[in-house]
């Protein structure tokens, strides 16, 4: 029986309109997730481009391939893309395109708010991204600690990209959370329980905790370093009685549960993976809830683990040591049930299990260093060493990147209609595997020998060569397999459509629907009774789901475009943006005060104008 | 019911509870940080300054361009009055929310004029205690004192204003009869709101004023 949620007055709708600008007034979650997942994709590259040529001019001793003014913009730029152009929105694809599928819902709470998301996203990337052009680069780390940021050791205005381009990105995670927060909370189909939700929902869900929870932190600490670097403040600089390392608390209580926010979503990837490709439900899905709310949770009480080297005393070391090796017990419980969950599983061996597992391998070994670290008397050995590049790079790389490909793989026919290549999929996994090991592994080494992070070279004497020229020869491994999937995209663009509703056998409601799915998604939605709503159909079909045919659509009626939400985001980059020109020209409140009517402007618009 | 927006807030949600009322309760939870953030700056700062004017006690500071004892800053018994103006308003919103409830457009007009002119006496009584400041030698960028302080209030006080140019569009809504019964929940909405900068104030006028 299915339960039929079409009970609003008729109206009708022509098929999905196309052109530009059907793009730049889309209020569609799915199209909002592929613009996430383009132009997150194309920071990705960037990022990418900045870490090889980071290595290759560490590849040998005493290189000057590039200056060590650049090697810094290099290494703070790369780590801000990644973090916050290429894993976050990443997972907002994600997020965007899923979520409401997974749950059974039309879109999500408030879409134009959505585009709202996505457009203040682009605007605060290509802020940053712009400060390439000017040569004026960030380049004091994407920790951004005072007093290095401050005026008096950086007086450019690079630092002041990087702290308006984070308070934009900030203003469009905090919009996107809420939304997704009630969206989970308030359009689950008839039936689904917050204990029946699919787990990479479950994941997102918490992520979207921690971002609400995070990001404020981080914004009022933007809002003090862009006082004292503007207008006369001493919030982080001694002379004035302020205390730098008030900064590295603000900073850490975001940047630690900041690491949660871009794991958890590849958590919950894995979590859909595994399970479809084991032909088995997840093993012990509700301790899987659990562990990843009481990480979200510990994530809160560990930032000074960042900080052993400022010298808290013991009792602060103590505690944050102890609290974050107490992480390492729920996160030891979400390995176990992966492999649990594998365990005896009838493995189906398509590119997403590879990755998949892969990211489960790794993960491990970050996770493993990680515990190292949370002892302060070894932290201190290893902080500000490749140990810790190392140890990041596994969990980030390792776990997220790994967990996000699988998860490419595995809804990409979803999204598209097209069936990636499974070979060019596996040897994508290969190169990307061995070039990732090849490449950070060894940094474990060098780090214990003692070679200093961010640092752009490094006498021949230390004996450091040997290691850098194998990494950046993985690395251009890794950058070549980026090739190897671009190249399996392309390709998949240039055949016809070939996916059916459902390859992989899911167990999840967005593989009920045509692929890819109709503007409203679902026709009727299915009873929920499990958290495998999807099998427990074909169990009661007796066998495979007939494919499901286009419905109509009649009768549904969808959010109508608007163009309110990009103009409201320009207005956002206006505000925040004009404080670039503070030093520029006196009347740089113009461009504020033109922001904020452009901003105000488009909240009335956007306000009253019809959403339906 | 007349047009589909207001059809559509009635769409049935998974906790029966509208999406904007569950959207603006997870805002406050996050602004719960915010100010938690801004808060706790204070606190950690609280004595730390090097030079005057101080909030509480006569200290060194520089007026007309020399150092000169200067007095303490604060004046209580004017901020505990707009205390009160705003404590009222969280009590006037409410009185207008019953009416717009009701469908009574009297009762919703006459207390939510009244609740956006004690939010405008808020502002109006926070930009005179910042020029009544400034003038006593107390800038921006002064010392810790000033900064946290100028930021957290000003952080509160923006708030405020944001709230009052809110309750303001929708009291020029319900006096057009824009605003009937049906459309109650959009100044519930708002009200949350109000009433979360009010209990914000509420924990910053004893941790700023009363706390020596």
């Amino acid at each position: 029986m299915a339960t039929s949620v079409l009970d609003h007055a008729p109206a009708t709708h022509a098929k999905a309109p196309t052109g530009i600008w059907s793009w730049i007034t889309t209020v569609d979650h799915k199209r909002i997730g592929i613009l996430y997942g383009a132009t997150a994709f194309l920071f990705f590259l960037i990022g990418g481009l900045e870490a090889l040529f980071m290595r290759i001019q560490l590849m040998k001793p005493d290189n000057h391939f590039v200056s060590a003014e650049m090697f810094n913009a290099l290494f703070t730029m790369h780590g801000t893309t990644m973090i916050f152009l290429g894993v976050m929105p990443l997972s907002a694809m994600f997020f965007n395109y899923f979520i409401p599928l997974q749950i059974g819902a039309r879109d999500v709470a408030f879409p134009r708010l959505n585009a709202f998301s996505y457009w203040v996203f682009l605007l605060g990337g290509l802020f940053i991204n712009f400060s390439w052009l000017i040569n004026a680069a960030p380049n004091t780390g994407w920790f951004g600690y005072a007093n290095l940021t401050e005026n008096q050791y950086s007086p450019g205005i690079n630092t002041d990209f990087w702290v308006l381009g984070l308070q934009i990105l900030g203003v469009a995670s905090i919009a996107a959370a809420i939304n997704f927060f009630v969206t989970i909370v308030n359009l689950r189909a008839p039936g689904m329980k917050m204990l029946r939700m699919p787990m990479f929902t479950w994941m997102s869900f918490i992520t979207q905790i921690l971002l609400l929870l995070a990001f404020p932190v981080i914004t009022i600490a933007l809002v003090f370093l862009m006082m004292d670097r503007h207008f006369g403040t001493h919030f982080f600089l001694p002379e004035g009685g302020g205390d730098p390392v008030l900064w590295q608390h603000l900073f850490w209580i975001f940047g630690h549960p900041e690491v949660y926010i871009l794991i958890l979503p590849a958590f919950g990837i894995v979590s859909e993976v595994l399970p479809v490709f084991s032909r088995k439900p997840l093993f012990g899905y509700t301790a899987m809830v659990f562990s990843g709310a009481f990480i979200a949770f510990l994530g809160f009480g560990v930032w000074s683990h960042h900080m052993f080297s400022t010298g808290m005393g013991p009792f602060a070391d103590s505690f944050f040591a102890l609290s974050t090796m107490l992480i390492a017990v729920p996160t030891g419980v979400k390995i176990f049930n992966w492999i649990g969950t594998l365990w005896g599983g009838s493995l189906q061996m398509k590119t997403p299990l590879y990755f998949a597992v892969g990211m489960v391998a790794m993960f491990i070994v970050g996770g493993l260093s990680g515990v190292m670290h949370s002892s302060p008397p070894a932290d201190l050995q290893q902080t500000d060493t490749y140990f810790v590049v190392a140890h990041f790079h596994y969990v980030l790389f390792g776990g997220s990147i790994f967990g996000l490909t699988a998860g490419a793989y595995y809804w990409f026919p979803k999204m598209f209609g097209r069936m990636l290549d499974e070979t060019i999929g596996k040897v994508h996994f290969w190169l990307m595997f061995i070039g990732f090991n090849v490449t950070f592994f060894p940094m474990h080494f060098l780090g214990l020998n003692g070679m200093p992070r961010r640092v752009y070279t490094y006498p021949a004497e230390l004996n450091f060569e040997f290691w850098n020229r194998i990494q950046t020869w993985g690395s251009l491994l890794l950058g070549f397999s980026m090739l190897v999937f671009i190249y399996n995209i392309w390709k998949a663009a240039r055949k016809p459509a070939d996916a059916p509703a459902d390859p992989w056998r899911g167990a999840t409601l967005e593989w009920l629907i045509p692929s890819p799915p109709q503007e409203f998604n679902f026709g009727t939605v299915p009873p929920v009774g499990s958290s495998t709503p999807a099998w427990d159909l074909r169990r009661a079909n007796g066998g495979p789901l007939p494919e499901p045919k286009p419905e109509s659509g009649a009768g549904i009626h969808m959010p109508r475009p608007s163009y309110w939400p990009a103009v409201t985001a320009i207005g956002v980059l206006g505000v925040i943006g004009s404080i670039l020109f503070t030093h520029a020209f006196h009347q740089w409140y113009f461009i504020t005060i033109t922001g904020a009517a452009i901003l105000i402007y488009g909240i009335y618009r956007w306000a009253f104008e019809p959403a339906f | 019911m007349s047009d589909a927006a207001a059809h559509v807030m009635d769409h049935p949600t998974s906790t029966g509870i509208d999406s904007k009322k569950v959207a603006i309760w997870t805002l406050i939870g996050s602004e719960c940080l915010l100010f938690a953030s801004l808060i706790s700056t204070y606190l950690v700062y609280k004595g730390k300054s090097l030079v005057g004017p101080l909030p509480h006690a006569e200290s060194q500071c520089m007026l007309h361009g020399k150092m000169q004892t200067c007095e303490p800053m604060f004046e209580i018994p004017l901020v505990t009055f707009g205390t009160a103006v705003l404590l009222f308003s969280s009590f006037f919103v409410v009185l207008a929310l019953y009416g717009a409830q009701k469908g009574n457009r009297k009762m919703l007009v006459g207390w939510l004029s009244m609740t956006v002119l004690c939010g405008l006496f808020f502002i109006g009584m926070q930009v005179y205690e910042f020029t009544h400041f400034y003038h006593k030698g107390m800038g921006y960028g002064t010392n810790l004192f000033s900064s946290t302080f100028y930021t957290l209030t000003g952080f509160h006080g923006s708030h405020v204003t944001v709230g009052v140019i809110w309750l303001s569009t929708l009291l020029y809504r319900g006096i057009k009869g824009k605003l009937p019964q049906e459309k109650a929940l959009n100044l519930e909405i708002a009200a949350l709101y109000w009433h979360f900068v009010d209990v914000v104030w509420i924990v910053i006028f004893p941790v700023v004023y009363l706390m020596r």
